[in-house]
């Protein structure tokens, strides 16, 4: 159902994943996933090493956080993200490069995980790892499946239908085998039969290498899909390969569907074969007009800035946008000097040209939102009841299914921003839910 | 022909009679009682329904006032004391007087020159704004300008200043309804006592940073210093979480920490300038005045509501 067809624009799936250097200081800040925030256990002038932990979990929805650098905590304080709000955040001068000796280092390839599913979880929580497709939901909630429930699928999402990204497609190139061990890991931590990874077709090359490389492993079976924007969507990819449809207000266990990313299931492999904790991520730093495209493994809690400076030197004096994540669901940043966290995808540069928002006029009643919309939803009744501040009724029409991934908005003849109001609106009606249940 | 439109007169004529008889019946039958003092009341209230008093509208306040019989608790802040001392005349009890009070801007926002950091873009709405980013004058806390106060303000007091991009508000006008306070999703917009010759002493700014951050967001942020609680006669100033707040219920607008503050974040107006100075911060010079309460400044008070000293 719905869907829209923009340019892919992987430009950067030639370039093979460099370590980028270890700048002078990061700032990691303290809630990186979704939940409440990690809080911290190291004070000021503490000397910490590359994988200590920094940020205790403490509430239910929350996840470890790891220093992903050796040095000193110069100080806890607030810290503006990119977006140029406030967050608790530790500052750490780097000294050297000094990692934890419990992590293994070795380029060696360990294959044998003897854990229990109980003891894969716990590590998961202890390591920091949570889920790097964009949500940062932390993985050992995902995993340790509800009692009354029953994990029937594992579905790796390796779709990357956000255009630009490239990511996830140099990481299946670069460590297939490690991707694979972590889907062995997670599938055992669950409990299930097989497990999908599904890739959309314009990625032919991953997928050969995922199917070659699955081939010598139990119960991985990689799935092409067709292409279309937002195949990568959850519930859209647990329909394109499962058959089976997510109910509202519904998550995919409840349909026996367990997804993660396959940038999670990297991290996964080297947290519990090589207990290294989430402390980097891979990110694409890409853009047309770029002198050059990059895919970085970086250490969590660099800044953009620093990103930026290394790798193209000076942003061009055209860029219209620095967007983290991907055209289409990535956020523009306003605060370069802002860090870096665990999920975090994308450095997209996009030119002044493509920046600008097309002039707004009326709704022309043509429906083509409604047809892209992949939810079956429709956004032009949202954004009508929206602007007369009828949030209730928008809440009837179910407008909490939204997945944001922004088709309507793509589709819309009129440059109506469709999704900015929809956005908007969901805010309004979790506000009026949450008074009410009060 | 002539014998039809006999029979239509005649049958219409006689439908017309069974009509009338039966909605007599049912009109008795049905007969909806109501007080005719909600009619008197809501004939006095001011008819603009801006839901200011926390009722639904004007007759639904008039409906609240007969069905309490007293008006204890309710007021109608668009009309003001005229109005309630008409509805007290009505309801045969006594109006308590209260302290006329306007809406404030508590935020030196300006989107113009090096301010504006960022352009935004995107939906022109302040509630939605502020759950992506900052702002585009790069303060968390100040005002976004994208005018929620003033689309809600039904009294055409709130307008966007197009010069600064901030919200100016028309003190004549504002009858402190308090929609634009729900509004502002950053509650930078309060609702202040007008004060004494419409002279009044707050703090424009609620930016709760530390000193040396909000100073770098902006000029003229408040960094809770507490200067002005030192000199405050009254007491009337609290520091709390880095922001200074001058509580108007114990001001008595002597100026004194207006002098004090480092960073022009507490402002002064409708205080008359001992003489006109060109530039720069007119409203901090005025209470030096050794006789500021000479000058009477009833005739011509100042339209600007917030001084922005920063231009």
């Amino acid at each position: 159902m719905g869907g829209v067809h923009p340019h892919d624009n992987k430009i950067s799936t030639e370039a093979a994943i460099e370590q980028f250097p270890v700048p002078a200081q990061v700032v990691v800040l303290m809630n990186q996933h979704l939940g409440a925030p990690a809080t911290p256990i190291v004070a000021k002038g503490d000397k910490v090493k590359v994988g200590q932990l920094i940020g205790e979990a403490q509430a239910f929805m929350c996840a470890n956080v790891h220093s992903p650098v050796s040095g000193t905590v110069s100080k806890i304080d607030i810290c503006k993200d990119p977006f140029g709000l406030a967050k608790p955040a530790i500052y750490i001068d780097v000294e050297g490069d000094e990692w934890m000796e419990t992590i293994d280092r070795t380029p060696d390839i360990k294959r044998e995980c003897n854990l229990e599913p109980k003891q894969i979880v716990d590590k998961l929580k202890e390591m920091g790892i949570v889920g790097l497709g964009g949500a940062t939901f932390p993985a050992h909630i995902k995993y340790s499946v509800p009692e009354g429930k029953k994990a029937e699928y594992l579905i790796i999402n390796a779709v990357e239908c956000e255009p630009y990204l490239t990511s996830d497609h140099r990481v299946m190139l670069e460590h297939a085998e490690e991707i694979c061990i972590g889907i062995s890991i997670l599938r055992k931590a669950l409990g299930v039969p097989n497990a999908y990874i599904g890739i959309e077709n314009n990625k032919p090359e991953p997928i050969r290498v995922m199917r070659e490389m699955a081939a010598k492993f139990e119960g991985i079976i990689v799935e092409p899909l067709k292409l279309k924007y937002p195949q990568g969507a959850e519930k859209q990819l647990i329909n394109a390969i499962t058959g089976r449809r997510v109910p509202s207000g519904k998550l995919p266990i409840d349909v026996g569907c367990v997804v993660s990313n396959v940038g999670t299931t990297f991290a996964v492999y080297e947290a519990i074969q090589k207990n290294k904790p989430l402390i980097e991520n891979i990110l694409t730093v890409t853009g047309k007009k770029l002198p050059s495209q990059h895919n970085y493994q970086v250490r969590i809690g660099v800044s953009y800035n620093d990103i930026i400076k290394h790798s193209i030197g000076e942003l061009p004096e055209t860029t219209g946008k620095v967007i983290s994540g991907g055209p289409m669901m990535g956020k523009a940043m306003c605060n370069l000097d802002g860090p870096t966290v665990k999920g975090a995808s994308s450095v997209l540069v996009i030119d002044e040209s493509e920046a600008v928002r097309a002039k707004e006029s009326n709704c022309i009643r043509c429906g083509k939102c409604m047809h892209a919309c992949p939810m079956g939803l429709e956004p032009y009744l949202f954004s009508a009841l929206i602007k007369n501040g009828r949030y209730e009724e928008a809440g009837a029409h179910n407008i909490l299914d939204c997945i944001e991934c922004g088709c309507c908005f793509f589709s819309c003849p009129a440059n109506k921003p469709l999704l900015d109001e929809v956005r908007l609106g969901k805010n309004k009606y979790r506000g009026i839910l949450a008074a009410k249940k009060k | 022909m002539a014998h039809q439109i006999m029979l239509a007169v005649i049958v219409l004529g006689a439908l017309g009679i069974i009509f009338a008889v039966v909605l007599y019946f049912v009109a008795q039958k049905f007969k909806v009682i109501e007080d005719p003092l909600i009619d008197e009341i809501a004939e006095v209230l001011p008819g603009a329904n801006c839901g200011g008093c926390g009722k639904a509208g004007c007759r639904a306040l008039a409906e609240a006032f007969v069905k309490q019989g007293s008006m204890e608790g309710l007021k109608c802040p668009a009309g003001g004391d005229a109005v309630m001392q008409k509805v007290a005349t009505l309801m045969g009890c006594t109006a308590e007087a209260s302290e006329p009070q306007v809406a404030v801007v508590r935020c030196n926002a300006c989107f113009t020159g090096e301010r504006s950091k960022v352009h935004y873009d995107g939906l022109k709405d302040c509630s939605f704004a502020n759950s992506l980013f900052m702002g585009e004058n790069g303060c968390q806390f100040g005002c976004l300008g994208l005018g929620n106060c003033a689309a809600a303000c039904q009294f055409d007091a709130l307008v966007m200043d197009p010069e600064t991009g901030a919200p100016k508000i028309d003190e004549d006008k504002c009858t402190a309804c308090g929609a634009c306070v729900k509004a502002c999703p950053r509650g930078i917009i309060e609702l202040r006592n007008k004060g004494r010759k419409n002279r009044r002493v707050f703090v424009n700014c609620v930016n709760k940073e530390k000193g040396a951050v909000a100073r770098k967001t902006c000029d003229n942020a408040c960094i809770g210093c507490g200067k002005c609680t030192k000199v405050c006669p009254k007491e009337a100033i609290k520091v709390e979480n880095n922001l200074a707040y001058v509580d108007y219920n114990l001001c008595i607008a002597c100026g004194k920490c207006v002098n004090e503050c480092p960073t022009g974040a507490l402002v002064a107006v409708n205080f008359t300038p001992v003489k006109p100075k060109p530039v720069e911060t007119p409203a901090v010079e005025a209470p030096k005045a050794d006789a500021p309460k000479v000058e009477i400044n009833i005739p011509q008070p100042e339209p600007v509501e917030v001084k922005k000293n920063n231009e």
